[in-house]
């Protein structure tokens, strides 16, 4: 691709996330819906969504579940003390249990806050959650010098991505 | 409170087959329906109200700003419960904060009261830093970033629970 064709793609694409960042259009046609809202041939619009998808910068298109909504009442954020020299290949394991959802090494804030791998559990009940994260426990044997687990108690705001025109 | 008790079998359906692979094409949801079971009408009809319900929080495409050079980092504060309210209110203002969870520790006398958790989200790097000050100033509280140094694994799909 020339570089001003790369250009006017980039274009596109930021102008096809602030038109569906609320979501997609609920009518028959959607892409056409949104090909004569930024004026743009609806070939360039499926061409382009289909690129974004294929390199990643759309992860999936379809439902975002309320998870409280669908009985996932319990979430719960479990954190980990690990050794660092281990943590990738315990974050590969714990991220491949199936009732992990997200799994991250993310930085310490010392003194207090000794965690640096972070393994998101969903469930029915803290119960359900709970012994889930004694799985990870059991799982990560010695390597696990402290843990947590923080439940979230309310969704405070959950709109996603919300980028400025 | 859930909704899943008022959920018929074409919704969890719905849910449940529909939170990836949504076709790139003229009549999506007609060729998404003939799948379900259902027709194209009907599809709209149900989405619109799981939408209204708050059963879902949204429909269509999820992006990965990371890839167009924006980023996503989780943040936490530890806001004193008499402030609870107004810090909500200031933080979620931003519409840099894509996500906003409270959350408790299960550790009595935990070392950090760390209980609100929040996701950034902006169109660069930079901007992550720039709503943080913001973020700061205007609740007068200190922001936490705790920026992903390797992701593991994400898959946020998740079935309804009968």
């Amino acid at each position: 691709m020339s570089s001003i064709a790369a250009n006017v793609a980039k274009d596109l694409d930021r102008r096809l996330v602030l038109a569906t960042q609320g979501g997609l259009p609920l009518v028959a046609r959607p892409y056409h819906a949104l090909a004569e809202q930024l004026n743009v041939p609806v070939d360039q619009v499926l061409a382009r969504l289909a690129a974004m998808l294929a390199s990643g910068v759309i992860r999936r298109i379809g439902a975002v579940p309320n998870h409280y909504a669908i009985g996932y009442t319990a979430n719960g954020m479990s954190v980990w003390d690990v050794p660092d020299e281990r943590i990738d290949e315990l974050g590969a394991r714990i991220g491949a249990l199936d009732f992990v959802t997200h799994c991250y090494h993310r930085p310490r804030k010392l003194p207090a806050w000794t965690y640096t791998l972070f393994a998101m559990v969903h469930g029915g009940s803290r119960e359900e959650v709970l012994l889930k994260v004694a799985e990870i426990a059991t799982l990560l044997g010695a390597d696990c010098r402290a843990h947590d687990v923080l439940f979230s108690t309310k969704i405070l705001k959950k709109t996603g991505l919300r980028i400025g025109a | 409170m859930s909704w899943v008790t008022l959920m018929d079998d074409i919704d969890r359906a719905i849910i449940d087959r529909l939170q990836g692979d949504f076709p790139i094409c003229e009549r999506p949801y007609a060729e998404a329906a003939v799948a379900l079971g259902i027709d194209e009408d009907d599809l709209l009809a149900r989405l619109q109200h799981l939408l209204d319900r708050r059963v879902l929080t949204r429909f269509g495409p999820m992006f990965q700003i990371e890839r167009m050079g924006g980023a996503f980092v989780l943040a936490a504060m530890c806001v004193p419960e008499a402030d609870w309210d107004g810090v909500v209110d200031t933080v979620n203002a931003f519409p840099e904060v894509a996500h906003n969870y409270r959350r408790e520790s299960q550790q009595a006398g935990a070392l950090t009261e760390f209980n609100m958790w929040f996701v950034l989200a902006t169109e660069t790097p930079a901007g992550i830093a720039e709503a943080v000050k913001k973020i700061e100033v205007a609740s007068g509280l200190p922001v936490y970033p705790f920026p992903k140094l390797k992701e593991y694994f994400v898959e946020m799909k998740l079935a309804v629970r009968a």
